[in-house]
Order: structure tokens, then C-alpha cells, then sequence
């Protein structure tokens, strides 16, 4: 049985949040040179040319890309043969977070309670999602996720009479509502089928796939390339200001799910999408 | 593009001249003021209490920006949805604080006010903030330190780039920008 020490994990996790905020992937920061000669809004080329001085300015001086360093959403794949010592895994994780949210600098933008909003000043703690796989894996991924974009999120309980018309209706009209809010050109992350709870988190987690990689099922590779060509018809553009570019990449993860159900979730990602990982 | 620089606080003049999807930049003090900094302020008008700075001609950044670094005035610093302000902008606007720097659209009684209160809302550029912050030459939380990132911060700027994104008429960038 695999060893994996909790000091190491808080030591991962520190170095994780930091990394994610103050260094863009390389996906993303690709994308924005390609679609900088690809736009045809001045002002929308403006904006991709600012992103891109931004994004190395950030890596440069290891400062955050954006002020919102987000609340910090970490993935926990472990696999079932692993065994954690010297305390409990959650506590190191979040303990992991609270500094590298002060050595980072980084914002602190959790507040411990919904209704009385009170800051808990380190930004613990995380939100934590574990998958157990087979074998001794340890991975960790850090997604830092700001809130302009999460608030433009949204799911729907379709039904199967809907069909991928339906799906394409939503995710675009979700879209469409969000306009310039969750600071475009954005990362579009959708969760088909599976439950309620289920559809959510395939959303959020479509959004961690590299913009140059393809969704290996091809059909959902032509559905993404599909949405992606009508989002960026509806005329958003960087920043909301205009354009052809609304949207880097349309990312979907499927499930199954319900012979009554066809839930859809539209998890929306800013252009400075934010992941790091690491293993143990 | 010529460069425009405008310099803060702003005349009514200035904020006539100006249409929405202009490139400018501007350039002296702004003040930063959030979702709860917000609320403090609309409760202290109710109040009849004194603001905590002069509203006249006054920008008003939505801003809560990232702990600055040993040496730095600042640390990141973009711009947070101006939507989220929108219940309070109107009772702002009306008590002279008229000029706001946010990102994303805002609801028809904020445009309502800009077109009765001759106001003007830019949009700076949502996560470009490791930029922004270089053009901050100084910060000093004036009022509500205890609300950490959220606190009212007075902003010695310089050069800030921002579009105009509704201007006193009414115009809005983002649904000219849907429309065309």
C-alpha cells in the first residue's frame, strides 16, 4: 500500500494555488494569439492583445492574472490502495490552500457563512471533489474559479424529447444571457445526463480539458466545434465590447443517466480558466 | 487610435463628450467600492451620515483588489461586475457619485439615473488585472478597513485603460455590440 504523507499534500496544494493564478496554460495562451489574428473587431483585438500583456505580466511577476483568485476547487484523484498518514486529508488541503493564498498574495474571497458573509480571511475553505480510482495513483488539481463567471452558470432538467436541439438551445441561450459578464472570450463547460448533482460537476470538470485537445468521442467533438461556431456568432466578443471571438472552446462530459431525465449544466469559465496539478 | 487620457474627477462637460466605445484612459484619484462597501454607503445616506470621501465629479472603481507584495502599492486589481451594484447606483448616483468603472451591463433605473444625473459608466477590462495594477501609483483604504479586499480604497491612477461602456445618453456597448 502507497504512503502519502499530508504534509507532503499541503506542500502540493500551496504550490498549486499559486502556480494556477499567476500562470496561464499554455492552451489558453495560445489560443489568444491565434484568435488575435483571427478577430475583426479593432477593439476586440484591443482586448486580446491586452489579455495577452496581462497573462505575462502575471507569469512574469508572479502576480495573479486576475484580482479574483476565486474560491479554490480541488480534484482529488486516489486510487484505492493509497493510504494518507499524519492527519486527515481535508485539513491538509486546506491548510495547503490558506498559504498559498498568503505567500501568493492571493485574494482571500471566502466568507464562511451564505447569509452572513462574514470573510474567513485565509479562503478555506475549498471546495473538494474526490474521485477513488484503482491501483496508487495520488493527483491534485487545483481550479481556482471566480465568481463573475460561476454566477453566469446554470442548469437545466431537460426532458429526452428535447434531444440535442434542447442542449444546444440551453447551453446557448446561457450564453447569450451572460453576455459580458464573465469576462469573454470564455471556456464553455457542459455536463450531459448522469443526476442533478452529477450534471454540475461533469461541467465544471469539462472546463479543465486543454483547449488543444479533442474530446476523443467524435460525435461530441462535432457537437463542441458546432456550439462553438454559434457562440461565437452571437456577436460578444472580448470583453463583451464586439466581435467574432465570445468563445475559446466548448468542452463537454457526458454520463448516463435516467430514462425520464436529460439534465443539463452549463459551467461557464472566464479567460483566465485556472488549473494547475500535481501529483504525489 | 489616438490616446485619450482623461483626467479624474470628471465635469459634467467631460462626461458629455464622451460615447460609448471609446477607448480612454484615466488618470488621477479613483475610489474602490464593492458589493458590501456598497451597502455600508447606501446605509449611511438613509442615515443622513457624512460619505466618506467628496462624491463631486468622483470615479468610483468596482474593485476589490489582491494583497499587495512587499514594495508594490497594490496587488492585482481588474474590475467586478457592475451588475451586482445595480441596487445601489441610483441612490449613489443622485447623491453626486456618477462616474463608475466596472465591467458587464447594467440594469435600465442605473441608466435611468445616468441620463437624469448626466453619469457615465466605463468598463475596464475584466481580468486584466496584473496590468491594471501597474497603473496604480498609490492606495489608501480610506473607510471600512475591517472589510479587508472590500474596503473603500482612495486610487492615485495613472493611464487606466477603460471603454466607455454607457454614456450619459443611454448608449450601451454591449447591446451596440449585439445589434451590429
Amino acid at each position: 500500500m502507497k504512503q502519502v504523507k499530508t504534509a507532503d499534500i499541503t506542500a502540493l496544494v500551496e504550490q498549486l494555488c499559486i502556480e494556477a493564478c499567476c500562470v496561464i496554460t499554455e492552451d489558453i495562451n495560445n489560443k489568444f494569439k491565434s484568435c488575435l489574428q483571427t478577430e475583426t473587431s479593432p477593439l476586440g483585438k484591443e482586448i486580446l492583445g491586452t489579455l495577452i500583456e496581462n497573462a505575462r505580466i502575471a507569469r512574469e511577476e508572479r502576480s495573479p492574472m486576475c484580482q479574483d483568485t476565486g474560491m479554490t476547487v480541488v480534484f482529488v484523484r486516489m486510487g484505492q490502495n493509497v493510504q494518507i498518514t499524519g492527519g486527515f486529508i481535508e485539513d491538509a488541503i486546506n491548510q495547503g490552500v490558506r498559504q498559498g493564498y498568503e505567500k501568493g498574495y492571493l485574494r482571500k474571497s471566502v466568507v464562511k457563512d451564505p447569509i452572513h458573509r462574514e470573510n474567513t480571511k485565509d479562503n478555506t475553505p475549498a471546495v473538494i471533489h474526490y474521485e477513488i480510482v484503482p491501483d496508487d495513483v495520488f493527483h491534485i488539481t487545483v481550479s481556482p474559479k471566480g465568481f463573475g463567471s460561476e454566477n453566469k452558470s446554470a442548469l437545466r432538467m431537460l426532458t429526452p424529447s428535447e434531444g440535442v436541439e434542447g442542449v444546444k438551445r440551453f447551453v446557448l441561450d446561457t450564453v447569450s444571457a451572460a453576455g459580458g459578464n464573465p469576462c469573454p472570450p470564455i471556456i464553455v463547460g457542459v455536463g450531459i445526463g448522469g443526476t442533478m448533482e452529477r450534471a454540475a460537476l461533469l461541467s465544471k470538470k469539462a472546463l479543465l480539458r486543454p483547449l488543444d485537445t479533442p474530446n476523443p468521442d467524435p460525435s461530441l467533438a462535432s457537437l463542441e466545434a458546432e456550439l462553438l461556431t454559434e457562440i461565437n456568432k452571437l456577436g460578444i466578443g472580448p470583453a463583451g465590447f464586439g466581435g467574432i471571438t465570445t468563445a475559446l472552446g466548448v468542452n463537454i462530459l457526458t454520463y448516463a443517466t435516467h430514462i425520464a431525465g436529460l439534465p443539463v449544466s452549463v459551467n461557464i469559465g472566464c479567460h483566465a480558466t485556472r488549473h494547475a496539478e500535481g501529483g504525489l | 487610435m489616438d490616446k485619450r487620457i482623461l483626467c479624474a474627477p470628471f465635469s459634467d462637460e467631460t462626461i458629455r463628450s464622451l460615447k460609448a466605445g471609446d477607448m480612454v484612459y484615466i488618470s488621477g484619484t479613483v475610489y474602490t467600492a464593492r458589493d458590501a462597501a456598497h451597502k455600508r454607503l447606501c446605509e449611511m445616506i438613509e442615515r443622513d451620515e457624512p460619505m466618506p470621501f467628496d462624491f463631486d465629479g468622483q470615479a468610483v472603481y468596482y474593485a476589490g483588489p489582491a494583497p499587495a507584495k512587499p514594495g508594490k502599492p497594490i496587488g492585482s486589481v481588474g474590475p467586478t461586475t457592475g451588475g451586482r451594484m445595480d441596487a445601489y447606483s441610483p441612490t449613489l448616483i443622485a447623491h453626486g457619485l456618477k462616474v463608475m468603472i466596472g465591467k458587464g451591463t447594467r440594469g435600465a433605473r442605473v441608466i435611468d439615473a445616468m441620463k437624469q444625473y448626466t453619469g457615465v459608466y466605463f468598463a475596464a477590462i475584466g481580468g486584466a488585472a496584473a496590468l491594471m495594477a501597474k497603473c496604480v501609483e498609490s492606495a489608501e483604504v480610506i473607510a471600512f478597513e475591517e472589510l479587508g479586499t472590500e474596503a473603500v480604497r482612495k486610487l492615485q491612477v495613472k493611464e487606466l485603460p477603460v471603454v466607455v461602456a454607457i454614456d450619459c445618453r443611454g448608449n450601451d456597448v454591449y447591446k451596440l455590440a449585439r445589434e451590429s
